[in-house]
């Protein structure tokens, strides 16, 4: 069993989905894509997430439909081993063990048995050399299996998987030989022969489904199109140019009739193939697009684009279906926020959006258009970009920064103000501020009180304004006060819990302002270091202003007395207090990993320390009010009680702090059985459920990982059982067995399963509960002995007899 | 897949004048037609009966002009010295007017000759009206005297002197025939009862009175002198109810709209300004020269304005046929029932509706840069309409073809024509705060591309040599500007700290 821990660091939610080409069902009906350690399924119609296949232990890094059996699919990742799943079911059925780290695969129809493997040659080398290798998957019943047989194709290839395809069937081998060397080849010559520098590095490859032809894409936009490449040296190409930018992805259709591409520009280009120019166009998808695939039927398109989003498009080129995930950009450049209402994480989207991600349902809610302005994808173009938003407390305004040409010395910015609209149920325009400051705004934040919004920015030009929505004009914002200390420049800002006070904190020296009367009330100051984080405590310790500076400081001032509470040393990056309870969070960055102290503000001592939660630096994290809340009588997790931490590293991970009760009642809310549409729902399958529920209820205690093996081979069987019509079958008596058989738990790697569940039993007997008892009992007997074939003929016998067979069903299984 | 953007055109309130119904009410005004006449116009009097012709008093005539006409229907020109205050009687058949010399005449509309003259007054009369029982004239005169006349004898009925200066302002009840009021330089506005024959009422205006004026239901009195406008409650005794101080020079005249009973008052500083019933100013009308008599037309339909350098200018409204003329004459597209057709069915229950995809509509710039062609974008934002009538427009373009980095493109390869048109786009536009700095730019630009030809052209050469001028007086001017915020500056701390003194002073006296 795991060790009960009480808080660890979970990654949730949000993964890229973009990693790799999304892959089409071969009936349409679902789509397949690698999405950070797992498998993730959505249906093409309603575009819910179905389910994940889950088993890997890093990032997948390929899949591919098995060629021999459409239902199954493998996938690869990056922590060496390859695995077969059904994905309708979401069931694993056998795992490869290849040891290397794998990049990507590939399967040919050709090569039954075989997967091409991208692997490293060197596992640490910096020069990055990357190899092909066929890989022989050994034949056998057991779950995991060695693949030992690695065969090498080529090396020194690209790293990019677009940059390796598979061409026609019978010369298949040839071409799957010529393709990486053709790769290298043709480089050199291009190089060669072209005079003006233009770049001509490959970017992507496909092959021409029927015919002899191969499709470049280059880093200029070009694609070329080779033929006759067999003779060595005769070769000839063809060129077609239409993106400016390099091009991304290629794809035939499966017929071979057109050629897909797509590119920095979003838009995907459809070439017919052999009619020279002739081309069609599906602009403006949202985000470069990254790949292309099709369906076998060629009846759907799959775009995956850099904004974590995989588009469904019908071969009609009209957009049928999109898949978002949470948009992860370059950079996020807001605060983590939560809006009130729908307590979904807002944070920036596409650009010049703010997107809502619902936490709980890890879905994409939509994007709000903050700049409302044509998106041109090109490379180094400034643009627009949503740099600071804030909500008010109650969710019904929100005011947003964007801002344009950060690098060049002409910073153009505009602050913008949302009001909520109940009948649309979104935020809608009411008033934009072209020139709210003469320079840039660094912070902003909405005082919380209940009467009036007020909204108060600071910026580098040495002042700090306050806007309230209009004097004389009730429906837009004015500015109201304009504030400065000494020509300093101000860097936060901060309302007391009842919005009686206001902080600025201007460099070294905190300002404390009344809001009413705009009086300076008081300065503190705690030299040296600029003040970097600036907040109020919550409720009971709302007299106490926490500060940490630059020179690694954390201090505390009691508002009361005006005097310095306490302070530490340490160096705090980021600094957030929960609004739902006294608590603050500081992320502290020392020797290269960061630390989270959780403390009240008023003692120094802090409540819960978590050592070395990632490796980065954090500096976006927000307390998430929850739904339930919990009741941890635990000291340490009792901080979690009422809200959750998420927290945004520098790679963008977003991660967050679980508690062991939460994740136990997790993982019984997943127990929920899942009627997909795969399976008909007959008073048979009723049945079935039923039993399979009883089953998983007397495992929920267990460990989830060991369930899992349980069901394969049974399911398969059973959905064949039930597709089957009842007329077809033959009859019940003949089929008994084999149904009874495919329940049972098979023999062939069930040793682990089984001593798991022994042991998991042997704990529960000592809880002394009778029932458990006779359970364990049953248990065991099934376990111990290694049946002999013979034996296990006998004991099919004995059932096949037994008259009541549904009786036995059902008892069979404890 | 996401529809195009349109550019978005951004919209800046103006500052300070807020668009309110009665302001749209107001400047629905044709622009007005000028007339011009022998001498300072000093009383203007609309007929009660339509058409509503009025009578203006100016010089030595009286010209009774049509509602619409530019030319006198008639005139009365028997005057030996300067007439004045022609005014109607209630049935619009009868017309009075005082003279310099003191002698009032009464003259049939349809005739020339004075029917009666009325005489008595030793000095000027300035105002004459007729009584509402339209038997009895009432004048006020230079002479320090108030007079009553019966119309049909032509004798004096009585003389009340109790003013100490000249009277200037006249204005009988229309509800009682034996009321009426009176105002004097005397600083004084009085009532007079004739029954009793004396005043009944004083009140002090503080300033000479240049006019008098009742609302229609007579409870309400306004006094007009100096820079004040006075609101007086009758009925609560001659009670001061609000005094407006929105002229800065002699307040001369004063009407009221018979919509709404708006006020209006002309006044030597040339402004009509219009008051709204809480008597603030809603509109405001400017005229040539100083005011010095202002009337309008029942139902509002003309405003007319009689002015110092003897011109009158008459301001007709604007009506709802006349906007119909001018645009059906222009229309040459389909009719209405084209674009309706269809669009008023309305589906039944049971219908199974089949949506049909909304066509995006681009204005013409948006479609060129829908297809990048942004060469022909800048020059549609650069039509001589646009430019000149919807400058955002252009401006909006050219700071989208900016933030698309393909400004310096669009610029490159123009002829002499286009760059002209740079110029004037500049020095019209690179003053005002909302378009100076992305015009600058273009400035930039323009000039880095063309230095070579410039000088080749004389005319981008003369509007070059034109814009330096500009700029160089924009300079001194900002100069000045921020001397006088200095100048501010120093005061309001020299100020701040007397404040801070007194303070301090105060606590240690305390």
């Amino acid at each position: 069993m795991v060790e009960k821990s009480d808080v660890r660091v979970v990654r949730c939610g949000g993964s890229k989905i973009n990693l790799r080409p999304p892959i089409i069902s071969t009936d349409s009906r679902f789509v397949l894509c690698a999405s950070g350690d797992s498998v993730k399924v959505y249906s093409t119609r309603t575009e819910e997430w179905l389910h994940s296949l889950q088993g890997h232990t890093n990032q997948v890094t390929g899949i591919a439909l098995n060629p021999a059996n459409h239902l199954q699919v493998y996938s690869c990742s990056a922590d060496g081993t390859v695995k077969l799943w059904d994905f309708i079911d979401g069931i694993l059925i056998k795992t490869f063990i290849i040891g290397y780290r794998l990049f990507a695969i590939y399967v040919s129809e050709k090569h039954d048995g075989i997967v091409f493997l991208h692997i490293a040659l060197d596992t640490d080398s910096k020069n990055e050399c990357f190899q092909l290798v066929a890989v022989h998957l050994p034949k056998s019943a057991e779950q995991e299996v060695e693949a030992k047989e690695l065969s090498a194709v080529s090396s020194r290839i690209s790293p990019n998987p677009s940059c390796t395809a598979f061409g026609r069937e019978v010369r298949a081998h040839s071409y799957f030989f010529k393709c990486p060397l053709f790769f290298s080849v043709c480089s050199f010559s291009l190089k060669a022969t072209d005079k003006k520098g233009a770049k001509n590095a490959f970017t992507c490859i496909a092959c021409h489904p029927a015919d002899d032809c191969i499709a470049t894409g280059h880093e200029d936009g070009k694609i070329r199109l080779w033929r006759n490449f067999i003779h060595t040296k005769e070769y000839t190409y063809s060129t077609q140019h239409w993106h400016h930018n390099a091009v991304n992805t290629l794809c035939f259709t499966p017929e071979g009739t057109n050629l897909l591409s797509g590119g920095i520009e979003s838009v995907l280009v459809q070439w017919q193939y052999g009619a020279g120019n002739r081309k069609e166009f599906l602009p403006r998808l949202g985000g470069s697009i990254l790949h292309v695939s099709t369906s076998s039927d060629g009846q759907l398109f799959c775009t995956s684009h850099s904004d974590n989003k995989i588009t469904v498009i019908e071969s009609s080129f009209k957009v049928c279906g999109v898949i978002q995930g949470l948009v992860k950009g370059d950079a996020v450049f807001t605060d983590l926020m939560i809006d009130p209402r729908s307590k979904a994480l807002v944070l920036n989207g596409k650009p010049g959006h703010l997107q809502f991600y619902s936490l709980l349902r890890d879905k994409h809610l939509y994007n709000l258009d903050i700049v409302q302005q044509e998106y041109i994808y090109e490379a180094g173009l400034d643009q627009f970009e949503v740099v600071k938003a804030a909500f008010d407390i109650k969710g019904y305004w929100l005011a947003t920064v964007e801002e344009r040409g950060q690098k060049s010395s002409d910073l153009e910015f505009v602050l913008k103000l949302w009001a909520y609209d109940e009948r649309t149920q979104s935020f809608v325009l009411n008033t934009t501020i072209t020139a709210a400051h003469t320079d840039r705004i660094i912070s902003m934040c909405f005082s919380s009180s209940e009467e009036t919004t007020m909204l108060v920015t600071t910026a580098e030009d040495g002042q700090f304004k306050a806007w309230c929505q209009g004097a004389d004009d009730q429906s837009f914002w004015s500015c109201d006060f304009v504030g400065s200390y000494h020509n300093l420049t101000p860097t936060n800002c901060s309302f007391s819990a009842d919005s009686s006070l206001l902080a600025v904190s201007f460099q070294e020296v905190i300002t404390i302002w009344s809001p009413d009367t705009w009086e300076l009330l008081t300065t503190l100051c705690q030299p040296p270091g600029v003040v970097r984080d600036l907040c109020f405590g919550q409720l009971s310790c709302s007299k106490y202003l926490i500060a940490t500076t630059t020179r690694n400081l954390l201090c505390c001032w009691n508002l009361l007395t005006c005097a310095l509470e306490w302070s530490t040393s340490v160096e705090v990056s980021k600094l957030q207090p929960d609004p739902l309870s006294e608590n603050v969070a500081a992320f502290s960055y020392q020797s290269k990993h960061t630390d989270l102290f959780v403390f009240k503000p008023n003692e120094p001592r802090p409540l819960f320390t978590h050592k070395n939660v990632c490796s980065e630096k954090i500096h976006r994290a927000v307390f998430v009010p929850r739904e339930e809340l919990l009741n941890n009588c635990d000291e340490s997790s009792q901080w979690l009680n009422r809200s959750q931490l998420y927290f945004l590293t520098q790679n963008m991970d977003l991660l967050t702090f679980s508690t062991a009760t939460e994740e136990d009642r997790m993982l019984s809310s997943s127990k929920r059985l899942v009627i997909d549409d795969s399976i008909a729902v007959t008073p048979f399958y009723l049945l079935l459920g039923k039993h399979r529920q009883q089953q998983q209820k007397l495992n929920t205690p267990s460990h989830p990982a060991a369930d899992k093996p349980q069901q394969p081979q049974g399911s398969v069987t059973i959905t064949e059982l039930l597709h089957t019509p009842a007329h077809v079958l033959p009859a019940a008596s003949v089929l008994c067995s084999m149904f009874v058989s495919s329940l049972l738990i098979s023999n062939t790697g069930q040793e682990m399963n089984s001593e798991k569940e022994e042991e998991h039993s042997e704990e529960e007997m000592e809880a002394c509960d009778s029932q458990q008892e006779l359970r364990a009992q049953g248990s065991v007997d099934e376990v111990t002995p290694k049946l002999s074939k013979a034996q296990e003929r006998e004991l099919k016998r004995v059932r096949k007899t037994d008259f009541s067979w549904m009786a036995g069903l059902i008892d069979s299984k404890p | 897949m996401a529809s195009f953007k349109p550019t978005k055109v951004q919209f800046l309130p103006k500052l300070g004048e807020k668009v309110t119904e009665e302001t749209l009410y107001w400047k629905n005004y044709k622009s007005p037609v000028q007339i011009k006449e022998f001498g300072a116009i000093t009383k203007i009097d609309f007929s009660p009966l339509p058409p509503h012709n009025y009578a203006v008093t100016a010089s030595t005539r009286i010209h009774i002009y049509g509602p619409h006409s530019q030319e006198p229907i008639r005139s009365f020109t028997r005057f030996r010295d300067t007439a004045y205050g022609g005014r109607f009687r209630g049935d619009g058949k009868l017309l009075v007017a005082g003279s310099e010399e003191g002698l009032i005449r009464l003259f049939d509309i349809s005739g020339r000759v004075a029917l009666r003259q009325f005489k008595g007054h030793s000095k000027a009369v300035h105002m004459t009206s007729f009584l509402s029982d339209g038997f009895r004239v009432v004048s006020g005169s230079d002479d320090l005297s108030c007079r009553v006349w019966d119309v049909p004898s032509a004798v004096e009925l009585s003389s009340l002197t109790e003013h100490t200066d000249y009277i200037r302002a006249l204005a009988p009840s229309k509800l009682n025939p034996d009321l009426f009021v009176t105002g004097s330089y005397d600083h004084t506005v009085k009532v007079f009862d004739m029954r009793s024959g004396s005043s009944v009422m004083t009140m002090q205006h503080g300033h000479p009175v240049e006019c008098v004026l009742l609302y229609p239901s007579e409870a309400l009195l306004v006094s007009t002198g100096g820079r004040y406008v006075k609101v007086w409650d009758l009925l609560k005794g001659g009670q001061e109810l609000v005094s407006l101080k929105n002229h800065h020079k002699t307040v001369t005249c004063a009407c009221l709209s018979s919509v709404g009973n708006k006020l209006l008052t002309g006044s030597l500083d040339r402004h009509v300004k219009v008051y709204n019933s809480s008597y603030k100013v809603v509109h405001n009308f400017d005229c040539d020269a100083s005011i010095l008599s202002m009337a309008i037309a029942p139902d509002d339909e003309a405003l007319a304005v009689g002015m110092t350098n003897g011109v009158l200018s008459v301001r007709h409204r604007r009506h709802q046929k006349d906007k119909e003329m001018l645009t059906s004459r222009r229309r040459r597209g389909p009719s209405y029932q084209v674009f309706v057709k269809g669009k008023n069915f309305v589906p039944r229950q049971d219908d199974f509706l089949v949506s049909k995809p909304v066509k995006q509509y681009l204005r013409k710039y948006d479609k060129q840069l829908k297809s990048f062609e942004v060469s022909k974008a800048l020059d549609t934002a650069l039509q001589t309409w646009t430019r000149t009538s919807k400058p955002d427009v252009t401006v909006v373009v050219i700071i989208e073809l900016n933030r698309r980095g393909t400004l310096k493109n669009a610029l490159a390869g123009r002829n002499e024509e286009i760059r002209g048109c740079f110029c004037v786009l500049f020095f019209r536009h690179i003053f005002d705060p909302r378009f100076s700095r992305p015009l600058l730019m273009v400035g930039d630009i323009v000039l880095d591309l063309y230095q070579q030809v410039f000088h080749q052209s004389p005319v981008v050469e003369r509007l070059l040599q034109r814009l330096m001028e500009v700029l160089g007086r924009e300079a001194e001017l900002q100069q000045e500007l921020l001397q006088v915020l200095g100048i501010l500056d120093t005061l309001f701390t020299s100020f701040v700290m007397l404040i801070d003194g007194v303070m301090k002073a105060k606590k240690i006296i305390i």
